[in-house]
């Protein structure tokens, strides 16, 4: 049924034309490199020299220990020392410092006796997630800090004892988590976005008119378009990993093989997507924007790049197993970060296969070589 | 006597409440010049569609190169060749791009798709602008270079669909030589256009004014049914369609 000839005719002609379209041509290298870039360094989750205001009313010289503390973690920095703690609350509403750490006048005195010796820490809630990151970070200086004074360098073993060790991302960087998934993310989106022009453009300029009175077979007309844009897609990946080593310093543990694999599967169905798209609605701005809303939010939000697909809903947890994006974040962060292999991994390979089967099958369905009315 | 190269009998093509082509029976004998003439909107695209297989009649049946249109289209298309009304080779791709797009979208290859392609490049006087940019040329250029891509397969029958519109009369007439010297050649050519000087042009014609077939015989026929063996074709056509009691359009 498909005929070499026809076939290597279409993909010629298409990358011919991608070649000559300087549009085409950014959209297809370019893009994909400056949004990892972009995103790369824009988005991180990392809470570090936070802006503290402190208000040391202590007698003594404890409660300047405590606030080194602090700022020897490296995750505060005392931005502004207030006479008073009104003069605080103001600097928390406008938003210039995180937290505020109040130490107060008999501080010193507590410590000495022995006795609860309270300061208070104010945090901007608003922003929810650092508050908490900062609350975490407030308690364990505190705690670590009152324990060396308690001890003050004798050793005290405790009947039960976490011994923490953080795998595959030793320094919890989150922009090793990031780029992977970003690459993910951005792949989702811009193999759409290629292939949702090249059917509409043929129905628009009316060369499709032509295309269909030769034999050429639907399934020839989408492979034909599909291949160029596949080595397109294969080139964009190796880029970003790239970047994504080289600049971002993030490490890369897995099989480059199984992580060019599970690409090549994933771009089939993410590049049939966006043909499917082109050929349904036959018009290449309704279709550029139909592939970018139905890659864009489900690949950022639903995709498990930036919200823990577990902690989901169950209705958006069911979701979610239809969006492509979900199984190729898992690839790129388990084969980056976890270095897995294809024992784990074989069931984003199998979901991913099904994804290239239907986004490929559905293209070729709403191919139509009739010409409706 | 063979089998017509084109049969059509009582072809009706609706669109909602719209009878673009109403009960339309002709056939064109192997060989001809067939002209379908009518002012736009008579029905001539959507007739020469059904006939190629672009789209499926509402009733009716077809037979074109003894093949159905409608159920057979992937083994007919090997054997015509077709020329919409619009422009719609690649604009951004050369002369010889677009040669051998067709030639591999046709299967014309090896040493039968090189003597196929100098043909074409002679052919519609393009040789020597291989390399230009097929947007560049002007429009007979265009014109002449997707006829060639049209019969780069030698196909037994050729659909033109107003291949000449919006063409300079110099190159139109360079273009209906190229349709004779085919048709010596043994082509079959429907060719569809509302230049009545190009009706002289035909061995037969057929008119369709709003969906339906007014009038068919050969230019000397039409004339003879009004009487006035010396009228235009333009005439003859204004005066058919006036007998028919529709408006002439353009």
């Amino acid at each position: 049924m498909i005929d070499a000839v026809r076939l290597l005719a279409m993909a010629r002609k298409e990358t011919i034309q991608i070649r000559r379209d300087p549009r085409s041509l950014a959209l297809a290298f370019a893009v994909p490199v400056l949004m990892l870039i972009f995103f790369g360094y824009a988005i991180t989750w990392d809470v570090d020299d936070l802006p503290l205001a402190v208000v040391n009313e202590d007698a003594g010289t404890r409660g300047e220990r405590l606030v080194d503390a602090f700022t020897a973690s490296g995750y505060f920095v005392v931005a502004v020392r207030p006479a008073r703690r009104s003069d605080a609350d103001g600097l928390l509403v406008r938003g210039s410092v995180a937290g505020v750490l109040i130490i107060p006048p008999d501080f010193s005195r507590r410590m000495s006796a022995g006795g609860p010796a309270p300061v208070q820490f104010l945090l901007d809630g608003a922003d929810a997630n650092t508050a908490t990151i900062a609350l975490n970070y407030a308690e364990a200086i505190a705690g670590r800090w009152s324990r060396d004074a308690v001890l003050s360098g004798r050793t005290v073993a405790l009947p039960a004892d976490a011994e923490s060790r953080v795998w595959y991302n030793p320094t919890l960087a989150s922009r090793n988590m990031i780029v992977p998934g970003l690459i993910a993310v951005i792949m989702s989106i811009i193999a759409a976005m290629l292939t949702a022009l090249t059917i509409a453009r043929e129905w628009e300029r009316g060369t499709m008119e032509q295309l269909a009175s030769t034999p050429v077979h639907r399934l020839e007309v989408v492979l034909g378009k599909l291949l160029p844009y596949v080595v397109i897609g294969m080139a964009d990946v190796a880029l970003a990993v790239a970047v994504g080593v080289t600049l971002f310093g993030v490490p890369l543990n897995g099989s480059v093989l199984l992580l060019a694999v599970l690409t090549l599967l994933f771009l089939l169905g993410a590049l049939g997507l966006g043909i499917f798209i082109s050929a349904a609605l036959k018009s290449q701005v309704l279709a550029t924007q139909v592939a970018m809303v139905a890659t864009y939010l489900p690949a950022l939000l639903l995709s498990g790049f930036l919200f823990d697909i577990a902690s989901m809903p169950a209705v958006l947890r069911a979701i979610t197993l239809v969006i492509p994006a979900r199984y190729y974040v898992a690839v790129t962060r388990g084969i980056f970060l976890k270095g897995v292999g294809i024992q784990v991994l074989w069931v984003q390979g199998v979901a991913m296969l099904i994804f290239a089967t239907v986004g490929l099958g559905l293209a070729t369905l709403a191919f139509r070589k009739r010409i409706a009315a | 006597m063979s089998e017509a190269a084109i049969q059509a009998r009582e072809l009706t093509r609706r669109f909602g409440d719209f009878v673009a082509v109403d009960h339309a029976t002709f056939q064109v004998q192997t060989g001809q010049v067939f002209g379908f003439l009518g002012p736009n909107g008579a029905g001539k695209t959507t007739t020469i569609r059904m006939l190629t297989g672009l789209l499926p009649p509402s009733s009716g049946v077809a037979r074109v190169a003894g093949l159905d249109p409608a159920a057979e289209s992937r083994r007919l298309r090997g054997r015509l060749g077709y020329m919409s009304q619009l422009f719609s080779l690649y604009g951004d791709l050369t002369v010889a791009e677009n040669i051998d797009l067709f030639g591999g979208l046709y299967e014309v290859t090896g040493e039968r798709f090189r003597a196929r392609r100098a043909w074409v490049l002679e052919m519609a006087g393009l040789e020597g602008q291989e390399k230009r940019l097929t947007a560049e040329l002007p429009l007979g250029w265009k014109q002449r270079l997707a006829l060639g891509c049209a019969v780069l397969h030698e196909p037994p029958i050729l659909f033109l669909d107003e291949p000449t519109s919006g063409v300079d009369p110099v190159a139109r007439r360079a273009f209906w030589d190229l349709i004779d010297a085919l048709a010596e050649g043994g082509t079959t050519v429907l060719v569809s256009t509302h230049y009545m000087e190009e009706a002289e042009y035909c061995n037969r014609l057929l008119l369709m004014n709003r969906g339906r077939v007014i009038a068919e015989g050969t230019p000397g026929e039409l004339r003879a049914r009004l009487e006035t063996p010396d009228a235009s074709l333009e005439d003859v056509f204004v005066e058919l369609v006036r007998r028919e009691g529709g408006a002439v359009v353009g």
